[in-house]
């Protein structure tokens, strides 16, 4: 018995192994392509890149497409950079994420631990509402948030992505309570503790792992929202769309190197949290992926 | 009226009804099991009486004060859940003392009343520790601690032992019913396990489908089963239920068995009301310790038959010896003494003692002949 | 006897709490969601323009959109782009899990950088590979320069090929999360049964197609249904890669529904697009919801 045979049944000959690590480096490589290009050619002066090679690295290393990307550059018709947008994009965040979270936790307690005829109903139809294309919620939705005098501001943007984003932070929850035991609900109950107690007491402290997921989750899918941002931004537009409006605009040169700097600025925070937490991001993807 | 009264309990999901007009009446410092298969609404009963699911229809009172509807924490009962129900995130103390801190007791009374309980149960080590770095064992005695702290009416148990091993579950229930001598406390307990059910109770409520099949005394249960359910459900391994007919001989009701060769076999009953059921077929139930070899016989019974048959096979279990036969077209279980000389395809002569026997009416399924 | 039983305060309190917790959500769900689907499927049979009106005109715009060529293409991009993006994401994913499956030196290397991509906004994505597709600065200049000189490669300049480059781009974002359902499927399968496979004489190749393939079935449904569900919302990647260009050659239903509805003032039009997009989404995700919640009753 050799140990490889503990663990997959599945034993390959010496050139397919060969065959199987070549190809699989082949495919890192072209998942990583993207994000070396971006990177070697955020540092390099806009004539390397317009006169030169785009995989070569820098002959002249330099920050000025960071600097300009950040706080200069034209985006629409105002040279602020990106900076105010990545401000708009923070502050959308935070509470956006933080409120859809508490909702979800408390939809989920509800949901699996104080069970009513017809909540699987409202789970349902809850359910269903994370998977609509948005296309179908934007002209009420503009509608609405006029009439609420939301529209084009940062708070709008939290409600819009708070409701759509509660879908899935309550199907993270009931699921992670599902397996949560009943028994420990009921001795709580026998204990004397109320509705809130048994939350904030029992299954609060155990609910971590998934407020993790639940926070990955919604802060990469509000992060990188375009559809909303572009819709509803107005004036407090997020990230996305800055960076959008200053790659597609038509006027002066194109200024590669500050585009590609633009762009790892939109993505830092994703990145970083898939880089500290990927783990979490995973399971999110996967909770997401396989319901019930 | 008794300490905890069950009156004519119903309990409905819908258009169906799974507890059907329970009536039982538990004294102060009883232990009563409720024992049956599973779905036999046992534990929907003793969710009720904790008020963990609603009544459908009858009361339930406890100290003479109708509980229906009154919130679970406000019943002044405490619960011993199958998987403990301990919380995961709180120290053993906090886990024991979280009750009395949710009905405001101040923290010095609780502290006294954790360090009591504590003691008692020899946890006090524990004190400090989460759930998860307990064994089986301590586990269920946290359980059995957050329940004693509150200082209840009633305790209610949820088969506390399923999840533990053979050994400990063996001595986890002597300690149990040390704990109640001891506390003399009213105990509402539920198992699937008729063993601990005999060793714990001083009364067994069997259920089945709905229905209390006979509340006694374990004595009562095992000696005179009230229908052919309790007869085969209490008792391991399960009574022997054999197919007979009533027979008259010298004016002493007799019942004519089969042996292993189809020729009939003369048992005489000790109950003389079966002579009415004089050439009806009966069924007739002898527990595996009543057939025995002649010298292993119970020698204060008034009543021992001689019964000849072949041996089919022999399962020596260290203390005994399981003796498999056929009695009336079915098999048949003795228990004979670990060097009883049997062996498998010989005659032998069994006795069988007949003042323990039952019979049973085979369309009602109840037990006949007083 | 039974007055004398109604339930106390806190009991009754306990009852009414928890629907009362979730009632806003779940009114927000009925209105934001349902409402609004109901006031979108109202509109697209009214003559909106600009501005919502409530005009009937029956299905006088499902008609006019029918008749437009730009939707036309829109749904004939759409069929293109999500079934190769499916099909393409599928096989690369299931590929990159079994050979990820061989006790794989570095497994925990490669599987983050297969994955990443996913972490990304598509806007970046698409700026990366707006670029990188280039044939000015991109992969057709880089050839070039390091001497391929015949090398061509300008799709995203060509109206017929420029949908293929958005494929492109959109299984480089998306095939790696595929690859995580499909090993996790992998790493779901008993041993026990490869190894009773391999004792009845099956060569790794029948191995997989036998008896590891068909184990997958329901990584495969989950990957189809979240795959074709990303390609028909999708907006966000199209508009950063080609702008829906060029001309109008990667037009999708997505990015048609945006232009009608606010920029070219064809409120009805845009609003019946929308109810096409969720129709087809709804035939989907419906059966295969229902089916998942009845299985984990």
């Amino acid at each position: 018995m050799s140990a490889v045979t503990q663990d997959t049944a599945v034993s390959t000959g010496r050139a397919m192994r060969v065959l199987i690590y070549l190809l699989l480096v082949l495919f890192a490589l072209f998942y990583l392509l993207p994000l070396y290009v971006m990177g070697i050619n955020s540092v390099k002066p806009l004539s390397e890149i317009t006169g030169g090679n785009m995989m070569a690295l820098p002959q002249v290393w330099t920050l000025d497409p960071w600097r300009s990307a950040w706080s200069t550059a034209q985006i629409g018709v105002e040279p602020t950079g990106l900076k105010p947008y990545f401000l708009n994009s923070i502050l959308m965040v935070v509470p956006a994420v933080a409120i859809s979270t508490i909702v979800g936790a408390l939809n989920g307690y509800v949901l699996t631990k104080w069970r009513f005829r017809g909540d699987s109903w409202v789970f349902g139809l809850m359910l269903f509402s994370c998977f609509i294309p948005f296309q179908i919620v934007l002209i009420p939705m503009a509608v609405v948030l006029g009439k609420l005098g939301l529209a084009g501001s940062v708070p709008g943007l939290v409600l819009v992505h708070v409701v759509y984003g509660i879908g899935f932070t309550t199907l993270y929850f009931r699921n992670y309570y599902a397996a949560f035991p009943t028994e420990l609900v009921r001795a709580a109950q026998i204990d004397g503790a109320g509705f809130f107690q048994i939350f904030w007491r029992i299954l609060l402290p155990v609910s971590g792992p998934i407020a993790v997921v639940s926070v990955i989750w919604q802060f990469t899918n509000i992060w990188n929202d375009f559809l909303f941002g572009a819709s509803f931004g107005g004036t407090s537009q997020p990230m996305t769309v800055a960076l959008n409006n200053l790659v597609q605009s038509s006027t002066g040169v194109k200024e590669y190197n500050v585009h590609f700097a633009g762009a790892i600025l939109a993505a830092l925070p994703t990145l970083f949290v898939y880089i500290v937490a990927g783990r979490y991001f995973v399971r999110g993807l996967m909770a997401g992926s396989v319901k019930g | 009226m008794g300490f905890l009264d069950i009156r004519n309990v119903t309990k409905s999901y819908g258009q169906v009804e799974v507890l059907h007009r329970v009536d039982i009446a538990v004294e102060e410092g009883e232990f009563l099991v409720l024992v049956g298969p599973s779905g036999c609404g046992k534990s929907t009963l003793l969710n009720m009486i904790a008020g963990l699911e609603g009544i459908t229809g009858g009361e339930i009172a406890i100290k003479g004060r109708v509980v229906n509807g009154v919130h679970p924490s406000k019943r002044n009962i405490a619960m011993v859940f199958q998987s403990y129900a301990l919380y995961p995130n709180m120290t053993v103390g906090q886990n024991m003392t979280f009750g009395l801190e949710m009905h405001g007791v101040p923290k010095p009374a609780r502290d006294r009343a954790l360090a009591d309980v504590a003691k008692l149960l020899q946890i006090d080590h524990l004190l400090d520790r989460k759930p998860g770095q307990l064994s089986g064992g301590q586990r269920q005695r946290v359980a059995m601690g957050r329940a004693l702290v509150r200082n209840p009416d009633v305790f209610l148990f949820d088969e506390p032992l399923s999840n533990l091993d053979a050994k400990l579950r063996v001595d986890m229930r002597t300690e149990i019913k040390k704990l109640h001598q001891k506390l003399k406390t009213t105990i509402v307990y539920v198992t699937h396990d008729q063993i601990e059910a005999m060793t714990l109770s001083t009364r067994i409520a069997v259920m089945n489908r709905g229905h209390v099949q006979q509340l006694g005394t374990p004595k009562e249960i095992y000696d005179t089963p009230a229908n052919l359910f309790v007869a085969t459900f209490m008792g391991s391994p399960a009574m022997n239920i054999i197919p007979a007919r009533v027979v008259m001989q010298d004016g002493v009701p007799h019942a004519s068995v089969t042996d292993a060769e189809g020729t009939p076999r003369m048992l005489r009953f000790s109950q003389a009301a079966m002579a009415a059921w004089e050439g009806k077929d009966i069924l007739l139930g002898i527990r595996p310790e009543a057939i025995t070899d002649p010298e292993g016989a119970d020698r204060k019974s008034g009543n021992i038959q001689s019964l000849p048959n072949r041996v089919t096979v022999t399962e020596p279990a260290g203390a005994d010896t399981f003796v498999t036969m056929t009695l009336g077209g079915r098999d048949a279980i003795a228990r004979m003494r670990a060097d009883a000389p049997v062996a498998a395809g010989e005659r032998y002569e069994f006795a069988v003692n007949m003042e323990k026997a039952v019979a049973f009416d085979p369309a009602t399924e109840l037990r006949i002949g007083g | 006897m039974s007055a004398s039983t109604a339930p106390d305060f806190r009991t009754r309190l306990q009852d009414w709490l928890p629907k009362l917790v979730l009632a806003p959500s779940f009114a927000v769900t009925i209105l934001f969601v349902y409402g609004f689907i109901g006031f979108t499927v109202v509109l697209s049979f009214t003559g909106s323009k600009m501005l919502p009106s409530f005009k009937w005109v029956g299905w006088e715009n499902y008609a006019k959109l029918w008749a437009l060529p730009a939707w036309n293409t829109a749904i004939v991009n759409i069929a293109i782009f999500a079934s190769l993006y499916i099909v393409i994401c599928t096989l690369v994913g299931l590929m990159l899990a079994i050979f990820l499956d061989q006790k794989i030196r570095g497994e925990g290397v490669l599987r983050p950088i297969y994955l990443y991509p996913m972490a990304l906004s598509f806007i970046v994505t698409g700026t990366a590979w707006k670029w990188f597709l280039d044939p000015g600065i991109g992969l057709e200049r880089v050839m070039h320069l390091w001497g391929w000189e015949s090398f061509s490669f300008t799709w995203i300049k060509d109206g017929d090929m420029a949908i293929y480059t958005i494929v492109i781009a959109a299984v480089w974002q998306t095939s790696g999360f595929v690859m995580a359902m499909f090993l996790a499927g992998l790493r779901g399968i008993d041993n026990e049964i490869l190894k009773a496979a391999q004792i009845d004489g099956a060569s790794n190749w029948q191995l997989y197609r036998r008896i590891v393939i068909p184990l997958l079935r329901p990584a495969f449904l989950s990957a189809f249904v979240i795959l074709s569900h990303l390609a028909i919302k999708s907006y966000d990647l199209v508009v950063a890669l080609t702008g829906g260009g060029p001309g109008r050659a990667t037009e999708m239903p997505a990015t048609f529904m945006y232009s009608y509805t606010f920029t070219r003032n064809q409120m009805g039009i845009g609003a019946s697009s929308a109810v096409i997009m969720l129709m087809t989404i709804a035939a989907i995700m419906v059966p295969y919801l229902y089916a998942e919640l009845k299985e984990k009753k």
